[in-house]
């Protein structure tokens, strides 16, 4: 049944760029109800498949020669990243609802994009995990160099150069796993039993691992993650925040940990206290936590705050998984969910409710226009997201990344300090943005008020307030009742840690 | 060997020249007063027929090959061979279909007929197993793409280009013919076979140094061929500057044959001993024997086609990344792609892995390419230039022409599903299969961080045709049959793409289950 969100928005892409031009609110709706029924099967599986370990869906001989298979299945972390896609690309619809221009096409690329990220989450063939992942990287391009806005080509050219960099890395792996392992599979479960030399796996974990890292915005590869989010029209920072960053940290899992685990063994001899690639990347994973942090409070842009909020962010992604322990991963992949469902929502409310608006993201002009007057709607949203993101008890970011800090506290006590750190100054840049965006001290003066009663904006529609709901939703949902997502991931993380993939 | 067997094994040659002269017959004497639409037709279409003839007389070839007298093969009928062929021949028909609206010619009866000519010359080197029919299927297939290449009388570029690749073509084939007179001094036969056989014995060995110059000159003339780096700079300019049927002709048709005569060197290579156990044992008694310093035939060949692999990828890449004109960035992907297969050849199996995955790769290059020259043409025609900027917004102008432009740049860089991705994995997995040492590692690694910076210069093209707005909204029309083997070529790159054993276990059939 999930393998049908896959073929559903291919399906949805090749008739959206079929339509003919000139029928946007068919466009418009035609994506719509691709994606809820994307959303709906993601959900459904959900409940269908948890508690059931790894289901195969499809396992049909792809290419038989080389022992490729179409091999499509899903354990608990692929289930909850499957629905976090599904709401993603939910909300992404919604919030592009006022596109105009050559509203078929972007709607296509956007839906081949999806179809992408639910094949990567659904792939147990390395190959076909590949294939998925390099699909996702064409539409990314267009979207932005097409419809995006500051510096759109720079920003698109450097994020489709960077996620290829990462995947040759990748596929360097993986022809040098298919080479050695001598198993002729490419099964993830075929070739985690094929006991590769430790030697093999020393250099090719940090090779495939970074490979996916720099998607997941690793430091120091995190660049083409700001300008590229600033870039890109709502809806793909939504996705890019969203689901595309978390399509390199499930590789990370997936495909480095996974596969190799012996790489993150220790080298045998130590420099500045730093004993193997585990700890070479625990590091970089803190090191992004606190500089995203502490460059976004320095930010004169607002969506620009956000973009390097996601490398924090994704930060304790990487942090948890390379804890190697139980909560620390479980943390880890809550927290992809968490971040995928708060960031696309702070990018909507930055992106789509207020720069239609006021036309402006620059934190200085936005502080002269009370907003939280004139849009409570958007101000009341981003406190929400805003505290959601700071990770306040009652939303999922408190749940994940508390699970992140215990798992590296029980790896490397000074990495959870550290990556303390790095919430610290979260709250302070979320706590910047909200005020100088929303809640300046600035008292307006007649003439200004006049003005602005002249002017009113847009009044906020139904597809915003829609999406708002959805998202907030979410979080709340999974902040209050963490059980019911950590019921699937926790048997995954485990069966994952215990070797094999089962 | 008798007349028969030989018009048996020679029946699609024979097929494509009486074709050629047919076109001749046809276009010379019965449509001297008609319409250039119609000539052309005509011409286009009898040339397919003849090709369609030739794929069917490929069926009814001696099943074993064709042998001199003294029980030599002269040309071979093994499953290289017989894929090669058939690509040739249907890579032929692709370029003859976009013929179709052709005007920079009034001569279209002898274009046909050298086309069919210079096909004819290609599946002669496909076959070759013998020196002499190399050379003479080699400088066959090589005038005729000289003429080809100069046939817009009425541009300078043309006669410039034809003129440089001339001049470069011919000093290669000498480096060739020169290099084909050592190997005949060393090993006194003019056989492939028997030519390994003998680069591996006693008297190689003493006359190592005579077999090392032998190769370069070799790997220098087949260099030229393949376009490989430092032998490619003649690519540019000719890509640049022939009739593009002509250039897809020589982008895809030339290379396959020129591949496969490499497939053709490697195999017999690996197979020297095959035949002779005895002579064998001998031989690599002397190998092995106390001897470091000779390496004898394999390696070195294998060392020479690495280091030209190498400088074509980068180079290859490097330069195209600075190109402003569409047709020049294709000659460098070329130069770049074949670098790819060169490596595929340098480390080549003994099992026919290698050659599956060389034919592989050549043929869905060979496609896409024809296919990219499709569109630059119908571009070009339109604005008169295949700058990059002539694209500027063709998903408004013509948006079908704009989809099929996507497709086949992105198979070109290697994007899955596309047909590509699967071309530079399969090769890619091939030669990591023969050997897993760290060099060869260390080249896939090249080559695949190569093929990361090919996006780049892919990605402005398609930049100008999907992004950047467009100065001029008038609608592009394209021929229907031109877009109908366009949208055909680009289907099957998808197709091809997403269902990658189709053309692996079509290769694979021609070769004998092991």
């Amino acid at each position: 049944m999930l393998a049908w969100t896959i073929y559903l928005s291919f399906a949805g892409a090749l008739a959206e760029a079929l339509l003919p031009k000139g029928k946007a609110a068919l466009a418009r709706w035609l994506a719509l109800t691709v994606a809820v029924a994307g959303l709906a099967l993601a959900v459904a599986g959900f409940a269908a498949g948890m508690g059931h370990g790894r289901v195969t869906i499809v396992d049909a001989a792809w290419v038989p020669s080389m022992g490729i298979h179409f091999l499509l299945a899903a354990d608990g972390i692929s289930l909850v990243l499957v629905l976090l896609t599904g709401l993603a690309a939910v909300a992404g619809v919604l919030f592009s609802w006022n596109v105009e221009m050559r509203t078929n096409e972007f709607f296509a690329f956007y839906l081949a994009l999806i179809g992408g990220v639910y094949g990567v989450f659904l792939s147990f063939d390395l190959f076909l995990l590949f294939v998925f992942y390099e699909i996702a990287i064409v539409p990314k391009y267009f979207l932005i160099a097409i419809w995006g806005s500051t510096r759109r080509e720079y920003g698109a050219m450097k994020l489709a150069l960077y996620s290829f960099v990462g995947s040759a890395m990748v596929l360097i792996g993986l022809l040098a796993a298919y080479a050695t392992s001598g198993s002729h599979s490419t099964g993830l479960i075929a070739l985690g039993h094929a006991g590769l030399p430790v030697s093999f796996q020393m250099w090719v974990f940090p090779l495939v691992f970074t490979g996916f890292a720099i998607l997941a915005g690793m430091w120091p590869f995190h660049t083409w993650a700001p300008t590229g989010h600033v870039a890109a029209p709502t809806a793909a920072s939504m996705l890019l925040a969203g689901v595309v960053m978390k399509l390199g940290a499930y590789g990370c899992l997936r495909v480095a940990i996974s596969l190799f685990p012996r790489g993150l063994d220790p080298w045998g001899f130590s420099f500045a206290g730093i004993g193997s690639w585990r700890d070479v990347f625990a590091v970089l994973a803190v090191v992004g936590i606190v500089y995203g942090a502490l460059v976004a409070l320095a930010q004169t842009d607002f969506k620009f705050v956000i973009g390097y909020s996601s490398v924090s962010h994704m930060g304790f992604v990487l942090l948890g998984l390379v804890t190697l322990n139980q909560i620390g991963v479980t943390g880890a992949v809550l927290q992809m969910f968490s971040h995928g469902v708060i960031a696309g929502l702070l990018f909507a409310i930055v992106g789509r409710i207020v720069y239609d608006r006021t036309h402006t993201r620059q934190l200085a002009e936005l502080e002269a226009m009370h907003l939280s007057k004139r849009l409570p709607f958007a101000a009341w949203a981003f406190v929400i997201a805003g505290m959601a993101s700071m990770g306040l008890p009652g939303f999922s970011g408190f749940v994940a990344e508390l699970q992140v800090l215990v798992g590296a506290w029980m790896a490397r006590p000074w990495w959870a300090m550290a990556a303390g750190v790095g919430i610290v100054v979260g709250v302070a840049y979320t706590w910047r943005a909200l005020q100088k965006a929303f809640f300046s001290d600035a008292l307006p003066s007649a003439h200004v008020l006049e003005y602005e009663h002249g002017h009113g904006f847009a009044p906020i529609t139904w597809p915003e307030v829609a999406g708002v709901s959805l998202l907030v939703t979410a979080s709340l949902v999974v902040g209050l009742y963490p059980k019911i997502l950590l019921d699937a991931i926790e048997p995954a993380v485990k069966a994952l840690l215990a070797g094999g993939g089962q | 060997m008798n007349y028969f067997d030989l018009f048996r094994m020679t029946l699609p040659e024979t097929v494509l020249e009486l074709a050629a002269l047919i076109v001749l017959v046809v276009d010379l004497g019965f449509l001297r007063k008609a319409a250039l639409q119609v000539r052309v037709a005509t011409a286009a279409l009898l040339g397919v027929c003849g090709c369609g003839v030739a794929l069917f007389a490929l069926l009814v070839q001696m099943p074993g090959g064709l042998s001199a007298p003294g029980g030599d093969l002269l040309l071979t009928a093994d499953g290289s061979s017989a894929v090669a062929q058939t690509g040739i021949l249907a890579l032929t028909v692709l370029t003859l279909l976009l013929l179709i609206d052709t005007t920079f010619t009034r001569h279209v009866g002898e274009y046909v007929a050298v086309v069919l000519m210079s096909a004819t010359g290609g599946l002669l080197i496909a076959a070759a197993q013998d020196l002499l029919v190399i050379f003479v299927g080699l400088e066959l297939l090589s005038l005729g793409l000289y003429i080809l290449t100069a046939f817009a009388k009425s541009s300078g570029k043309s006669a410039e280009a034809a003129l440089k690749y001339y001049l470069f073509g011919g000093m290669s084939a000498a480096f060739l013919l020169f290099g084909f007179s050592y190997l005949y001094g060393i090993s006194g036969s003019t056989n492939l076979h028997r030519i390994l056989l003998a680069a591996y014995g006693w008297n190689a060995y003493h006359t190592a140094t005579l077999l090392y110059v032998a190769l370069v000159m070799i790997a220098a003339g087949l260099g030229f061929k393949v376009a490989a780096v430092p032998f490619h700079l003649w690519a540019p300019d000719t890509y640049e500057g022939a009739p593009i049927p002509s250039a897809a002709f020589i982008a895809s048709v030339s290379k396959l044959a020129s591949f496969a005569l490499l497939i053709a060197i490697g195999t017999a290579a690996l197979h020297a001993f095959d035949d002779h156990s005895n002579v064998a044992r001998v031989s690599i008694g002397i190998l092995s024997g106390s001897e470091p310093v000779y390496f004898g035939f394999a390696r070195s060949w294998s060392l020479i086609l690495t280091v030209l692999a190498a400088a074509s990828m980068v180079l290859g890449n490097l330069a195209a990344l600075a190109q402003t004109s569409v047709r020049r960035l294709l000659a460098y992907s070329a130069i770049a792609h074949g670098g790819y297969i060169l490596l595929g050849l340098a480390y080549f199996s003994y099992s026919s892995r290698s050659a599956e995955a060389v034919l592989y790769y050549t043929l869905s290059y060979g496609l896409t390419t024809i296919g990219a020259f499709g569109v630059v043409g119908v571009v070009e025609r339109a604005t008169g230039s295949d700058r990059l900027d002539a694209f500027l917004g063709l998903h408004k102008r013509s948006p079908l022409l704009a989809a099929v432009l996507l497709v086949l740049f992105l198979s070109l860089a290697g994007i899955p599903p596309l047909v590509g991705f699967w071309a530079k994995f399969n090769l890619f997995a091939a030669v990591l299969g023969v050997s897993t040492g760290a060099v060869p590692l260390a080249l896939v690694a090249l080559a695949v961080a190569m093929s990361a910076v090919s996006l780049y210069y892919y990605l402005q093209v398609l930049k100008r045709a999907y992004v950047m707005p467009a100065v001029n909204e008038a609608p592009i029309t394209v021929h229907p049959v031109t877009l109908g083997v366009l949208l055909v070529i680009a289907a099957m790159v998808l197709v091809l793409g997403c269902l990658p054993a189709l053309l692996q276990g079509w290769i694979a059939g021609f070769y004998p289950v092991v």
